[in-house]
């Protein structure tokens, strides 16, 4: 049974939006929390963590039949450590400035629940191309939050974008942004944010029923 | 690295809280501070596999250093804690059974919190010797406790208050967290 074109964009969208794993799952809140006190942080954690991720769930599917079931968490988090490693000095090799910005944070891509979470849930179980699909959506689901997540806390703490000033000179930054309550506050709002939406969502099929069908 | 062991303490402790200024071990922080009651024996069997990881950490950091073989550090590690927890769910088990069934899939989720590996991963970076290492895990641990049982302890008095529907769970919980983190701030420069 071929899955149309349809269902796969369902299927990367799965991860974008109704199951976003930093909005709706809330998993891998270390990483999302710590190097977000920028946009640009922010973005290559999270095209750190799509490389690890992609890497692994791939690696995972073609090795599904042949990794016994009592040893498959310690497998995966060994597949998964190496292409850390991988990552970890690819950025050092790329920019010096940006891997002591990120720190031990590049390292701690290993235990982010997301990705043994999705070794475990749908790599394991699913051929190569549903997974190398899923694993997509969940990685741009998870940068496009990290991004969310810096893009506020910098226009905010530092008054910048990217690095380019907004405001004028007499702006006065909101500095307890990019300190750590900072980043509790901003992921605390979006998912208020969050949660008003789904409750709206939930309320309208109750006042207008011809929307309840998807 | 000339800290004192008494400094370390203290900075891993409060000044620089594992969870509250770190943000490692996020995830228990979130899933298992509902209760007081799981949320000190998480704390404590966290410590533990902290402590042991950190001693373990060490001694495989001398021996890859020696043998030139430091790309195999993280993975080393991870294999070491993940065998730790291991330990701590089979004795846990055996003398425990209702801890075990209360801190049900928190337990060996111990594995990927990464305040665990986040001890182990510092105290490489931070070249710490053998005492300034242990001081750091247990006041790393020290800390992963004492925010675990403040975060658990305002949850239970919320239980009763009268929250708004959209704030509840993990909103409120972050909420909270990023006032208690406000808090740890004061401490900011105790450590010297």
């Amino acid at each position: 049974m071929n899955a149309s074109t349809t269902e796969r964009w369902d299927e990367f969208m799965e991860g974008i939006w109704r199951q976003n794993p930093l909005f709706v799952m809330v998993l891998g809140l270390c990483p999302a929390l710590a190097v977000t006190v920028s946009a640009v942080n922010a973005l290559s954690m999270g095209l750190a963590t799509t490389f690890v991720l992609t890497c692994s769930c791939v690696l995972v599917s073609l090795l599904r039949k042949l990794i016994p079931k009592e040893v498959r968490i310690a497998t995966y988090i060994v597949i998964i450590a190496t292409f850390v490693t991988v990552v970890d000095y690819l950025i050092q090799a790329i920019s010096l400035a940006l891997y002591d910005a990120l720190g031990a944070f590049i390292q701690l891509i290993v235990v982010n629940c997301i990705i043994l979470g999705r070794a475990e849930a749908h790599a394991s179980k699913n051929p190569l191309l549903p997974t190398l699909i899923n694993a997509l959506g969940m990685s741009a689901g998870f940068t496009l939050g990290l991004f969310a997540l810096g893009a506020v806390r910098e226009i905010l703490g530092a008054g910048t974008f990217f690095g380019i000033a907004l405001f004028g000179a007499d702006f006065q930054p909101w500095v307890v942004m990019v300190l750590p309550p900072g980043g509790f506050f901003v992921l605390g709002a979006w998912l208020l944010i969050f949660a008003a939406i789904a409750r709206r969502k939930n309320a309208r099929p109750l006042s207008s029923p011809a929307q309840g069908v998807r | 690295m000339h800290e004192s062991a008494a400094q370390i303490f203290i900075n891993a402790f409060l000044a620089n809280n594992f969870v509250l200024a770190m943000f490692l071990g996020l995830c228990p922080f979130i899933g298992v501070s509902g209760k007081l009651e799981t949320a000190v024996p998480m704390g404590v069997a966290s410590t533990f596999v902290m402590l042991v990881a950190s001693l373990c950490a060490f001694g495989i950091n001398i021996l890859l250093a020696h043998l030139g073989l430091e790309f195999l550090r993280l993975i080393a590690y991870i294999v070491i804690i993940a065998s730790t927890v291991q330990l701590v769910e089979m004795v846990l088990k055996k003398y425990s059974p209702g801890l075990f069934r209360a801190l049900g899939i928190y337990l060996p989720l111990i594995t990927t919190n990464c305040a665990v590996l986040g001890v182990a991963l510092f105290q490489t970076a931070r070249e710490y010797d053998f005492v300034q290492s242990i001081t750091f895990a247990v006041g790393a641990g020290a800390g992963f406790t004492l925010a675990l049982v403040l975060m658990a302890s305002v949850r239970e008095r919320l239980t009763l208050s009268d929250v708004p529907a959209v704030a509840q769970g993990t909103a409120l919980s972050l909420m909270l967290a990023g006032i208690l983190s406000l808090a740890f701030m004061g401490f900011a420069g105790l450590g010297g």
